[in-house]
């Protein structure tokens, strides 16, 4: 009895530690297997292989890219890809994102279905039907025309803005969903305790909920950047092979040119990229679990 | 400026965000109708022959299945794989739980092309070279962030000792799951399902390494019909893929509300 009494009254802590901790990883194997061995490991091989060229070990593969202006242009085209629409989204889907966040009711419905249901169509029949739109006879140019802007058609097809353009199109919602979850979690009684204390909206809000919208604009430019810079589809469809990038290059390598050296090359140098937006939107995210 | 003109400018911005956003969509329901062999705006009538043309299209429906095969099957999985490890995360009872949530959310910035050109080379040199098996391991790195993201947001708002309550008021241990657990995280597993299934059907990168001339998957078909001849069958088949989700969507909206599920796509 008082052995009975004794065990219950054990501090029962380190007695569940133990077997807690055990389910914990075996809960999480499965996934760990998945990311490991599916994930982890041939990207580790494939950076392995960018280094092995027909003469050996070396960087020979990166040489043809880093080494020679066509390459460095691979690397710029993708890179101004990424950028331009990340900050075109930026300029367009923070504002937005406030303004999803303000709006009830069936408006806040509506808003979200524009956001939900063009991911349901295919980024390819998106790309031609923004192509189609861009054409000399398209709408666009009907609408310049009807509203005397321009006398003859503007060539948009196959130029940067029809790029930019598509590309923000397609990408945008993950650039408001994130700011729209951070956004709408902010506390009203924040921006009326800085107006109590004398700050005007203004004020209130580039000291109270700029910072506090900071992680969702970080989650937003990581993802709609990482999304951009290694866009195949879009650059593809609207512009054609006058903007090869990265992506392009490594389709190219790999299903037409049968070079793999350059096609792994290209991809090392995509997965680098990729590898520093992982690393920097961690550091400035504050690794919050989830974001 | 005053701050409520600053509300309505932002409103403004999201309804010209939701034109926008909305633009393509309509080009592609209108293309869908035109009576000419033209993917483009109909001008003058409108005709249903290109959804008839649908069923006769050459290799689609074969694709179509593989697809919905591969979505289906890599979604479920991930659906219970992303749980286990959410829960694991969430409840800090693994070590390096924040290392395993960057880890498990990271493909989601990496290249799809990379990705899909690491899994064929890693894919031949284990030998294996059967189309269906490869792709649905490669489908199930595509989806399982998209499982992990939404599933550690949804697993981080719940309340575990409810279940510890169900627990002290009776239930048994599974019920106590099935009965608190599950409901509190259906908006969160309806997200989870419906973003990842959505990327492993529209997921062109990865897959274009991976198939070959007898099993396409569904975005590999469509790029080779667009390239080769852009007639609006394929426009009216996404118009059909896009009036499904959209009654999805409106049920989703009335049963859950849609802001509940935006709020676990951070």
């Amino acid at each position: 009895m008082s052995r009975a009494l004794e065990e219950a009254a054990a501090p029962p802590r380190l007695a569940f530690r133990a077997p807690q901790f055990s389910a914990g990883v075996l809960l999480a194997l499965p996934a760990v297997l998945i990311l490991v061995v599916l994930y982890a490991v041939p990207l580790a091989r494939l950076m392995a292989s960018s280094f092995v060229g027909p003469s050996g070990l070396g960087f020979e593969a990166y040489d043809r890219i880093l080494g020679d202006p066509y390459g460095r242009s691979l690397v710029w085209n993708s890179v101004r890809l990424g950028a331009l629409t990340t900050v075109v989204a930026l300029i367009v889907g923070y504002p937005a994102a406030f303004g999803l966040a303000f709006a009830r009711g069936a408006l806040r419905s509506l808003f979200l279905a524009s956001l939900f249901l063009p991911l349901a169509a295919s980024v390819i029949v998106k790309s031609f039907a923004w192509s189609t739109l861009m054409r000399s006879h398209g709408v666009v140019n009907g609408v310049l025309m009807t509203l005397h802007l321009t006398h003859a058609p503007i060539r948009l097809l196959f130029t940067q803005f029809s790029l930019i353009s598509g590309a923000v199109n397609i990408f945008l919602p993950f650039m408001i969903l994130p700011i729209y979850t951070v956004v709408a979690q902010i506390d009203p009684i924040l921006t009326e305790a800085a107006a109590t204390l004398g700050a005007s909206p203004a004020r209130a809000f580039m000291r109270v909920v700029a910072p506090l919208s900071l992680p969702g604009v970080v989650a937003g430019v990581s993802i709609v950047f990482s999304l951009s810079v290694s866009a195949y589809v879009v650059p593809t469809l609207l512009m054609g092979e006058s903007y090869p990038t990265l992506a392009t290059t490594i389709a190219r390598a790999f299903l037409l040119l049968r070079d793999p050296a350059l096609g792994s090359a290209a991809g090392a140098i995509l997965m680098a990229i990729g590898l520093v937006v992982v690393v920097l939107s961690r550091r400035f995210g504050e690794g919050d679990v989830g974001r | 400026m005053t701050a409520a003109f600053a509300r309505s400018l932002a409103i403004a911005m999201m309804a010209l965000a939701s034109l926008f956003l909305l633009a393509p969509l309509v080009v592609i329901a209108l293309s869908s109708l035109s009576p000419t062999p033209v993917f483009d705006l109909p001008l003058g009538g409108a005709s249903l022959r290109w959804y008839a043309a649908l069923g006769s299209l050459d290799g689609l429906w074969p694709a179509l299945f593989l697809s919905l095969e591969i979505a289906i099957l890599s979604t479920a999985v991930s659906l219970a794989i992303g749980t286990l490890a959410g829960i694991a995360i969430v409840r800090r009872i693994v070590p390096g739980a924040d290392i395993l949530a960057a880890a498990a959310t990271s493909p989601l910035m990496m290249p799809g092309l990379v990705l899909g050109i690491a899994l064929l080379q890693y894919f031949r040199s284990l030998g294996l070279v059967q189309t269906w098996t490869s792709l649905l391991l490669a489908h199930l790195v595509v989806t399982l962030p998209f499982v992990a993201r939404t599933m550690i947001a949804g697993l981080s708002r719940f309340d575990f000792t409810l279940i510890d309550a169900a627990r002290t008021l009776g239930c048994s241990f599974m019920s106590s799951i099935w009965r608190v657990m599950v409901p509190a995280l259906a908006p969160a597993y309806l997200i989870a399902a419906l973003f990842s299934f959505l990327a492993s059907m529209d997921n062109y990168p990865v897959s274009i390494f991976l198939t070959d001339a007898r099993a396409k998957t569904l975005p590999v078909k469509m790029l080779q019909y667009i390239e080769e001849s852009p007639d609006p069958s394929i426009a009216a088949l996404s118009t059909l893929i896009l009036v499904a989700t959209l009654t999805l969507l409106l049920v989703a909206d009335r049963t859950i509300g849609l802001h509940r599920l935006a709020g676990l796509e951070g």
